[in-house]
């Protein structure tokens, strides 16, 4: 075994510990260690990516050494591997971006607390990512779902309490839901390994056995994933959240923490219950259904909203709709086109959170839409950021978008009859209606105020216009160079299965 | 379909039903106090039906004691193990609600949800 295998069991321990040891440290210094350890995950990661490529094969990590119906397994394969690194890199600009605020926003007692909280957040994300084990995997749910709400409500004031609480309630619906799910798989199957779980779903389903439960807790695991990543009728703890929250908070929720249970998602439809019997059951029809809703409703939502920070929290909802959708399509492309579009808006939308910050920073801190004409002139780079945040999302050539909604439609041509016309017609009204918020928003920052005060003096700081920088980057890469991308995408879906 | 297994089952039947009242307890109650009830009570539920699952009758707890080691005489070890980590998951999320409840009871003197909503709107005019 090459020493690079361990790698992934050596991040999620380094970031779990690294918590332990950030909370006896002031905050200066937790910052420092946790930049440190979002760094050394991403260079971690980025090695067991190039290991895996190179071998071209999938391997599973004995925890401890004992095998299978004792032990407890990480499984890598190159889009594990990919998102972790994905993950760390959108981590690290968000809190990057964020930390000026961080600093007056949170009380210089708690300073470390919020490092420790964005530990727990990674080491339990690239659980989720890695683990071969269900239970674990609920687990570390969560953590997540917990640390998630430290992060929400660790800027203390009504709006955050009362966003945390219905965070928090609506988390522990799906919670159970999913634990439920679980328990119901382990009854009909008898293992808690996903790969061992997927044999006998396999043999179980094609004897036509246990139809009733199956579909049940399939049923169950989609709902309950669904609730805790803001799909259509489940989106009312969304908005407040991202919205009150300090920025970085919002933008590693919105771009990472959903994700992280639509990746779970993921694996489970591909590694515990087997495409085809997820096929069979019918249940992505309602998954795809509510994806349509959400990225109309989403949408229509964004535009009636007057605070910049609530409109982009509401368009999650829209483009979370658009992964459902994806996945409901129930074709490898479609998925293909979902899994794409998870790394897009987690780009886009980190970069929008943080451009926001900066404009609403230079308008006087109000997030109200009248006070931010003319923010683009006062604070140039976040407008520039803004203007290509909100490109991208509508999806304009050579941005990330573009190239997401590409993959949608071609996808959707493609072997579904049925499916077809909605999601076309779905997809343009949407595109339509991102145009309409988000171009508004563009315009309205790009308009002279007369007598033009620029009294206003935004302290400039090279860290946020780094972090700014690099979510540029990362979204015209991912616009321009998608095909490797997209190679990739396909070779880690062919090795989940 | 439903005769027979659901006799033979009726714990795990009952398990479901307490689940459910749990689940919408914590979808619909609008006093907190009584949302954290319903959590608990979801939570238990599943724990019961992971405890029916494990159990089989006329075995033991799988703790050796006579020297008997056949495999017959002993329950299913494993439900209990997950029983126990879901304990300790419900506690810990047990415990954040609270403390947010305290938070918000302190601020508004109300365990209503939305009435607190509506006061956080006036605050903001």
């Amino acid at each position: 075994m090459e020493f690079v295998q361990n790698f992934p069991f050596f991040s999620i321990l380094l970031s779990l510990f690294s918590g332990t040891v950030t909370s006896m440290l002031n905050g200066k210094w937790a910052k420092r260690v946790n930049g440190f350890v979002i760094s050394a995950v991403m260079v971690m990661s980025a090695a067991v990516l190039f290991f895996v490529l190179k071998t071209g094969e999938s391997y599973t990590f004995m925890m401890g050494h004992f095998p299978a119906p004792w032990g407890n397994e990480i499984r890598v394969g190159v889009l594990e591997a990919f998102m972790a690194l994905f993950f760390c890199v959108i981590m690290l600009l968000s809190l990057i971006g964020g930390r000026a605020h961080l600093k007056e926003e949170i009380a210089e007692s708690k300073q470390n607390l919020y490092y420790i909280l964005v530990n727990l957040l990674l080491s339990s994300l690239l659980a989720l990512i890695y683990t071969n084990d269900l239970f674990t995997a609920y687990v570390f749910v969560e953590i997540n779902t917990i640390s998630a709400c430290g992060l929400i409500m660790i800027r203390q004031n009504g709006h955050t309490f009362e966003a945390a609480t219905r965070y928090m309630i609506m988390s522990l619906l799906g919670s159970g839901l999913l634990l439920l799910g679980i328990c119901i798989l382990y009854d009909c199957t008898g293992h808690l390994l996903m790969s061992h779980i997927k044999e006998s779903v396999v043999t179980l389903w094609s004897a036509g056995g246990y139809h009733i439960p199956l579909v049940v807790a399939i049923g169950f695991i989609c709902v309950g994933l669904a609730i805790k990543s803001a799909l259509f009728p489940f989106h009312s703890w969304l908005p407040n959240a991202y919205g009150y929250s300090t920025v970085s908070s919002a933008a590693i929720l919105s771009s990472l923490v959903s994700k992280g249970y639509i990746f779970l998602l993921f694996k489970i439809c591909y590694r515990v219950i087997g495409w085809e019997v997820i096929l069979d059951s019918k249940i992505i029809n309602i998954l795809f259904v509510f994806g349509l809703c959400g990225m109309i409703i989403g949408s229509l939502s964004a535009i009636q909203e007057n605070d910049i920070r609530r409109m982009i929290a509401f368009s999650s909802v829209a483009q979370i709709g658009y992964i459902y959708m994806g996945v409901g399509l129930g074709t490898t492309e479609g998925m293909v086109a979902s899994v794409y579009h998870v790394l897009s808006h987690a780009a886009t939308k980190s970069l929008l959170f943080v451009a926001a910050v900066g404009l609403t920073d230079a308008s006087g801190r109000s997030k109200k839409f009248s006070d931010l004409t003319g923010a683009g002139y006062r604070n140039k780079l976040a407008g520039v950021a803004f203007t290509v945040g909100s490109l991208s999302m509508v999806g304009m050539p050579a941005f990330s978008g573009f190239i997401s909604k590409l993959l949608f439609a071609t996808s959707c041509v493609q072997n579904t009859p049925y499916k077809m016309l909605p999601t076309l017609i779905c997809l343009g009204i949407s595109t339509i209606l991102n145009a309409i918020y988000f171009m508004k928003t563009v315009i309205r920052i790009y308009t002279p105020v007369k007598g033009s005060n620029d009294s206003i003096l935004v302290k400039k700081s090279v860290g946020y216009a780094g972090a700014l920088v690099c979510f540029m980057v990362i979204n015209v890469v991912l616009g321009m160079f998608s095909t490797p991308i997209v190679n990739m995408i396909q070779i880690g879906l062919e090795m989940f299965s | 379909m439903f005769g027979p297994n659901l006799l033979a089952n009726y714990g795990e039947a009952v398990s479901m039903i307490l689940f459910a009242i749990g689940f919408t307890n914590l979808l619909l109650q609008k006093n907190l106090i009584k949302k954290i009830i319903g959590l608990n009570i979801m939570d238990t539920a599943t724990y019961l039906f992971l405890a029916l699952k494990g159990y089989i009758r006329g075995r033991v707890a799988p703790i050796v004691v006579n020297g008997v080691q056949d495999v017959e005489a002993y329950i299913n070890p494993i439900p209990g193990g997950l029983v126990l980590t879901g304990i300790v998951v419900s506690v810990s999320v047990s415990a954040l609600m609270l403390s947010l409840t305290i938070r918000l009871y302190r601020r508004y003197h109300t365990l209503d949800l939305d009435e607190i909503s509506t006061l956080l709107k006036k605050e903001e005019k």
